[in-house]
Formats: structure tokens, sequence, C-alpha cells
């Protein structure tokens, strides 16, 4: 078997990029280093063009080094550094387990793939990133990590914390996350049903069908240097290397392979028993490409299959008429009176880093991997927060935290540009969104007894306590101080609504720097003061 | 608890009808030097030394660490770990303090020692940065989690106005001995924090009290359970912006230290160190009213030792 060292390397290079991409997006205890996380992710290749439109640097070329890739040896992408597509050979590999699975040649559905890619292309251009977001092959897999697998994990991890605690060993702890709102779980869900049921009908349909960054690179991948080619002379007809080939794209009664859609997975070569398949620069006669006629019955099974995917489509701009509203469950104490006036904020808060709301909400892909990483929890995927076609792309959720003074995790962790890179001694002064004081739902006003919680946890005392009427203290605000980090928020106890609040900023500015001066020392005169 | 707590007391009170009133002024006088283990202070106060020192000089005044530790007993050492900051800054309890009384207890003869803060920021940031996880695990001790609602049980606070009921981190349910370690800072609504104040580290639910008249919770929670012994860290002192503090600017390094197993008069001269009246400190008075401790030093047995 002359070609199974390539066979071997592809394998072995889609292990060590799967395993790193899939730790990076369920490590809840914030092990894994940032280094290597952007090490790896850079050359993720929707992330790397959006970073690279935005910071056009060096360290944002990945996406060239896929182009130059695929130009030389096809698309390698999808075998060895997609995580998604690693996933599909990862379920692929369980299902044989069960079944025994032989794909043979189908026609391409080249009109929907044509028609995919120039829709996400056309959207994102017009500054939508709904369809992009939803099909980008890095960002799905990360959803499906970040919100299905890491719970799970999570539970894993609880239970055996529980085990362990119980003989009173500490090592493990639980973790608690904050749910997210069924609307989330829903998309992520949907994806991994259907992409895993393609893959075992039909291989790599899904990128080679559904995914605009295979239809992309599969328009290089045609005029590729090194490509699969069938050795005629040798070929017996014998359909070992159509029934390994996971992308259906070998048609050995034309003796033509359809290399838009082969992602080099290498199968065939090492499944061809007559030395006549191979990998190889030479010219040889062009295979012949099939001629795209709309009018070819489509295998009806695939059709459905692809109606449903294009039903999750028109789906989620449906959920635009389920309910917006944040609701508060909890019911206060009796004698507890309660805050009566709504918050409405007029604009949610992005995290550091996004430096501008708009901006931010043009690069980030909902990848969900500053979700992941984000100590305090408070990230979260949004619902409509910023209308419903930037559902899943984050936001600062300061019910479920407050960002952490000193972190500055997520904006290590972004491969997109989406939260650009921001040293922490800036990070302490960056205002994303000013506080909100609405004195009537204060618990000082309201009830007349003291509080603070706010002020209490607020790092730049840009929310301080001032003496009030009956030797109670009140909350004073000072915006010009105020980094929006949420913990007043957060920490505001008055129900069902909060009397502090974040307004954000649709861009971030520098906040001032508090003003220091130095305590002074109560003078016991050297003794004690009773 | 409450029969250990009352038999606790019961001694104490004994002795000081018995012994303390014998000695009167003359316990001033040889807790100069410190070293006398047959005075019942009611409290004792020391200045001028490093933390780790005025613990080892106030306890002996105190009559010694076998005082409130024996054998084979489990220990919870409650410090106050609220915030991801710095020891510098003075918003967690001294580490070099804590050090020195996780070891004393497991001198004593401990079979364990347990230290956990319900945190405010990120516990897991807040344990590391403050240093305090590194050196209590030196010392020998257990550095538990408070963060999760699930180390939580209910207890019941009869004698509560707006506080009747909490829930409570199990460590302090399960140990035979509580020892509570605040540090003593300014604080925004509360005025001072100080033990009864830190004692808001052991409960899970704490928007209810800031909810319900913060003071006055802070003394219903006070009424459930006395820790066996206060000590109030007053080396570094957040004179301002507390309890978090922003920086070092809000640090005064005073250099005392309070020990006392009545919480009320812990927090009465330490707010006097800080330079309050404790009578301006709604919660002391409340807890003073509720017969908690007494915040009249005046009434009291105080040791004073200088360094």
């Amino acid at each position: 078997m002359k070609y199974s060292w390539l066979r071997i390397l592809r394998i072995s290079l889609a292990v060590i990029f799967f395993l790193l991409i899939s730790l990076a997006f369920v490590d809840f205890i914030g092990l894994f280093p940032d280094k290597l996380m952007k090490g790896t992710l850079w050359i993720q290749f929707v992330p790397s063009v959006l970073n690279f439109s935005r910071v056009v640097t060096l360290s944002a070329t990945g996406f060239v080094v896929i182009f130059l890739l695929t130009l030389l040896f096809g698309r390698f992408y999808c075998a060895s550094i997609c995580p998604l597509g690693i996933l599909q050979d990862i379920i692929l590999r369980i299902a044989r387990r069960f079944k025994k699975i032989r794909f043979k040649y189908q026609k391409p559905l080249n009109w929907v793939r044509h028609f995919l890619l120039g829709f996400t292309v056309v959207t994102l251009l017009t500054g939508s990133m709904l369809i992009v977001n939803l099909l980008d092959p890095y960002s799905l897999f990360g959803r499906i990590f970040s919100d299905l697998l890491r719970p799970l994990l999570i539970a894993g991890n609880n239970l055996i914390a529980t085990i362990f605690q119980s003989f009173d060993i500490y090592t493990f702890y639980h973790f608690d996350l904050h749910p997210l709102s069924w609307e989330i779980y829903v998309i992520p869900v949907f994806f991994l049903t259907v992409i895993s049921y393609l893959t075992v009908i039909h291989g790599r349909i899904y990128c080679n069908t559904i995914c605009p960054v295979g239809t992309l690179l599969g328009y290089l991948s045609k005029i590729a240097l090194f490509k699969i080619r069938i050795n005629e002379n040798n070929c017996t007809n014998c359909k070992l290397c159509e029934r390994a080939c996971k992308a259906e794209c070998i048609d050995l009664e034309n003796q033509t392979i359809d290399h838009s859609r082969c992602i080099a997975c290498f199968n065939c070569l090492t499944s061809c028993k007559f030395n006549a398949i191979d990998f190889t620069a030479k010219k040889q006669q062009l295979p012949k490409l099939e001629s795209v006629d709309p009018s070819t019955p489509s295998n009806p099974q695939r059709r459905q299959a692809l109606n449903a995917l294009l039903g999750g489509l028109i789906f989620t701009p449906a959920l635009a008429f389920a309910q917006n509203q944040e609701q508060e469950t909890e019911k206060g104490p009796d004698v507890y009176k309660g805050a009566t006036k709504p918050v409405k904020r007029k604009q949610y808060v992005t995290p550091p880093g996004s430096a501008d709301v708009k901006e931010f909400l043009d690069k980030c892909t909902a990848c969900h991997l500053c979700v992941s990483a984000c100590p305090t929890q408070v990230i979260q995927p949004s619902k409509n927060q910023f209308g419903w076609d930037h559902i899943l792309q984050v936001r600062m959720d300061f019910k479920a935290g407050y960002c952490n003074y000193e972190c500055i995790r997520c904006t290590e962790v972004c491969p997109t540009g989406a939260l650009l890179p921001l040293p922490v001694e800036d990070k302490k002064l960056t205002q994303l969104g000013k506080v909100k004081f609405v004195k009537e739902n204060c618990v000082v006003e309201a009830e007349r007894t003291d509080c603070g919680a706010c002020a209490e946890v607020c790092p730049t005392k840009a929310v301080h306590m001032v003496p009030y009427e009956d030797d109670l203290r009140i909350p004073e605000t000072d915006d010009k101080i105020c980094i929006g980090c949420g913990a007043c928020e957060h920490a505001c106890p008055t129900l069902p609504y909060k009397a502090i609040y974040v307004e954000g900023n649709a861009v971030h500015v520098m906040a001032e720097e508090p003003e220091e001066e130095k305590a002074k020392k109560p003078d016991h005169e050297g003794d004690f003061p009773f | 608890m409450k029969r250990r707590d009352f038999i606790n007391k019961s001694v104490k009170a004994g002795l000081l009808t018995g012994a303390a009133v014998s000695f009167g002024k003359y316990g001033q006088l040889l807790a100069n030097t410190a070293f006398n283990n047959e005075v019942p202070y009611d409290l004792v106060a020391i200045r001028n030394g490093e933390p780790a020192a005025m613990y080892q000089r106030a306890l002996n005044a105190m009559g010694g660490i076998s005082q409130y530790v024996k054998k084979g007993q489990r220990v919870v050492v409650k410090p106050n770990i609220g915030w991801d900051v710095v020891p510098e800054l003075g918003a967690n309890t001294n580490p070099e303090l804590v050090k020195a009384i996780v070891k004393s207890c497991l001198d004593a003869g401990a079979s364990s020692v347990y230290t956990f803060d319900h945190t405010c920021d990120d516990w897991k940031k807040c344990y590391k940065n403050s240093k305090l996880e590194d050196v209590i695990e030196d010392a020998g001790g257990k550095v538990v989690p408070g963060n999760n609602e699930r180390y939580y049980e209910e207890i019941e606070i009869p004698k509560g106005k707006r506080l009747t009921s909490a829930k409570v981190h199990e460590q302090i349910l399960e140990a035979d001995v509580f020892i509570n370690v605040p540090v003593l800072k300014n604080h925004g609504s509360a005025k001072l924090t100080i033990s009864m104040k830190n004692l808001m580290g052991i409960v899970w639910d704490r928007g209810y009290w800031h909810r319900n008249d913060l003071h006055q919770c802070i003394a219903d929670f006070a009424t459930w359970r006395q820790p066996d012994l206060n000590i109030v860290d007053a080396y570094r002192v957040m004179m301002k912006n507390g309890p978090r503090g922003r920086s070092e600017a809000d640090v005064a390094k005073m250099k005392f230290l309070v020990m006392s197993d009545d919480m009320v008069a812990a927090d009465a001269a330490a707010a006097k160190i800080f330079g309050m009246d404790p009578n301006g400190v709604p919660h002391i008075e409340y807890a003073h009213d509720f017969n908690v401790g007494n915040m009249n030093l005046k009434q009291q047995e105080i040791g004073r030792i200088k360094m």
C-alpha cells in the first residue's frame, strides 16, 4: 500500500486537531492554554477570514494557508482540519460498528450548493451574519460541543465530585451551569441530528451540499495540483474505491472523479487493490466534469433531508414570535414589597474587546468558545437581544454573572476578531456600558433599610454609598469611572426588577481613572482606644 | 451545637464570676506579660506585631488553643475570602494569620481543619489570589468550596426578627469547633464588616438579607450560633471603599488583632480600633439588644498587649 502513509497522516492530523478543538470547547475549568487555543484555531477558515477583514494582520491569514493547501492538495481542510468534518467521520466510524455502510456514486446537488454559497456570501455582504453563523462548520461544531457536550461533561464531573466529596476528597468540585433558553438548545440539537443522519446515509453529503466552506473550497480543489486520479489501465471497475468514498464523488461507470467534492480523505487510495488510483500532480487527461442538469431527478431521500435542513433556516426566524421578555420567576418574600419599575435596556452589552457593537455583531460567528471559556459565565448566547437575525451571537448576561475585573479570557480565545486582544490594564478601564440607577426600585428608597449590595461589588467604586435620610446610605453612581462590568446589576437583590443595571455602549470607550486618596489611619497614640 | 455552646458559655461565665472578679485590674497588668494562662479574659486586643506572632500572644493570653480545640475534634475556620484580590489590598483575611490558626488547631490535635467562604467573586480565583488556598493547604488544612447551594442546609433562627431561617454550609453544621476569622473593613452599607458580618459567608441566600433590612438580618443570624472563637484581623485595614476596595490607597497598616468568644464585644472593640463608635453600627447594637454578646467594653475584662 504505497499510499497508506497519506491516510495515516490525514487521520493523525485530524485526531490532533479534533482533540485540541474539542478540549477547547468543553474545558470548563479554564485549563486550556490560550496560546495553544489561538494556535489551533487560527487556521479555521471562516473565523480567519472574518478576523482578517477586521484586523488585517499576518496573524489572521489562516484562510490564505487553507487556500494554498487546497490549490496544492485539494480539500485537506475538510478532511483533517474542519472539526465538523472530523466529527462526521467519527459518527460514521461509530455507526459502522452497528451497520455495514457502503457508499456509491451520487450526482452532485449543484444548484443547492451554489445557491447556498451564493446566499451566504450575499447575506454576509449585506451585513447579516445569520446564514454564515448557522452554516459555518467550525461554529456549528463549537455550538454542539459548547452547548450540548459541555453540559453533559459537567454533569458527569458533578457526579464524580459528589462521590469523591462523600469520601471527603475535594479534588473535584461541582460546577453549576447557567441554563440556556430552549431556543438556543434547539439549534445545535437540530443540526447534530440532521448531520448525523446524513452522514450515516450519504457520508459527507453535508460538506458537499450545505456547507458553504465546502462548496467554496470545491471550486479550488477542482484545479488543485495534486489530485486523486484513476489509472484507467489498471482499473478493473471493482468499485472498492467507490464504496469507500464518503464523498460519493467517484463515478467508476464514467471513470471520473468529481474533484469539487473530493475531501482528500485518501480512503480510495488505500482501498484499491489494483494500483488503479493515484494521488499525483501528473496531468493526465482532464477528467470530465459532470454537466449540471437541474432537470435530473435527484435522490428523493436526499431531497427530503435537504428540505428538512432548509426548513431549519426558516424555522429560526419563526422563533421571532416566541416571547422575548426576560422573565423573573422568583417571588419575593412576604415582607419585601418588591420593585415596581420595569427595566428596559436600549442597548445590550457586548463582551470586552468587542470595541464596537456593530462591528462585533459583524464578526461573531456564534461559535460559543468564549461562552465555554468565561469563568463567570457572564457571556451567554443571545436570543433576540440584538434582533433575531443575531440569534446565538453572544452578549453579557448579568443575570448569569458579571465580568471579572482582572479577567481577559474571552479576548484571548476569540478566533474571529469579534473580540480583539485587550491587555488587562486597558480592560480595567474599558467601559462596556454605563451604570443606571433606578431609585424607585432600590431597597433603601422603597424599604427604608440599608442594602448596598451593588456598591460592595463595584471594582471601581463608580457605585458607592452616600448618606441618605434616616441615617441610611443609598447608592450614588459615577458613569465616568464605570466600566460596565455588571457586578452591581448581578448583585442587586431587588425583585422582580433590578434597581441598578448597565446600559450598553454602542461603542466601548475608555473610562476615567478613579482619583485615589491615601487612607487616613486613626490615631490611637500608640495605645488602645478602649 | 446549641448544647455545647451553652456549656461553653456557662463554663466561661463561671470562670468570669469566680475568677475574673478576683483578679480584677491585675489581669490587665499580667496581660502585658502575655503568658498568663490563668486570666479568663473576655477579650484580648494586641498591636504592633506581625499577624502570626500577634495571634500566638493573644491566644496564650486567652488560655491557649487547648481552651478551644480538643484532641480529635473537627474544626472549621472561616476567614473572609470574598474577593479576587491580592493580600496587600486587605479585602481578605491575612494569609499569615490564617495559616497560624490552622497550624495551631492541628497541633492541638484537631482531627481536621476545614476552611471555606461563600465568595462574592469567582471562588477559585478568590481562593488562589488571596493566597489563602496555598497557605492553608501548606499548614495541613482542607480548603473546600462554598459556592454551591448543594452544600447548604436549612436551619431555623427562632429569635430572628426578619430572618427566621437560612441555609448554612454543611461544614459549619458538622464541625465541633467554629473559629471565625474576619478582617476588619469599611463597608458601604453595613458600615463595618467584622465578626457578625463575616457570617454572611456561611449562608447561601444573601440577597434576602439585603432586601430585608441588612443590619437586622446580620443581628438575627448572630442569635443562631456564636462561633467558639472570633479572631479579628486588623493588620491591614481597609479604611474606605469597602468591602471590596479599589487599591492599596484604601488600606492602612494598623497592625492590630482582636480575639474574643463574644462576637459583639469583638466587633465593638474592632469598631473602636477602626475609629468608629460601635453605637453607630446598627447591627452591633441590635445584636447587643438580643443579648448575643456585650458591646459595652467597660464591663469586660480586656487583655491589652503591645508588642
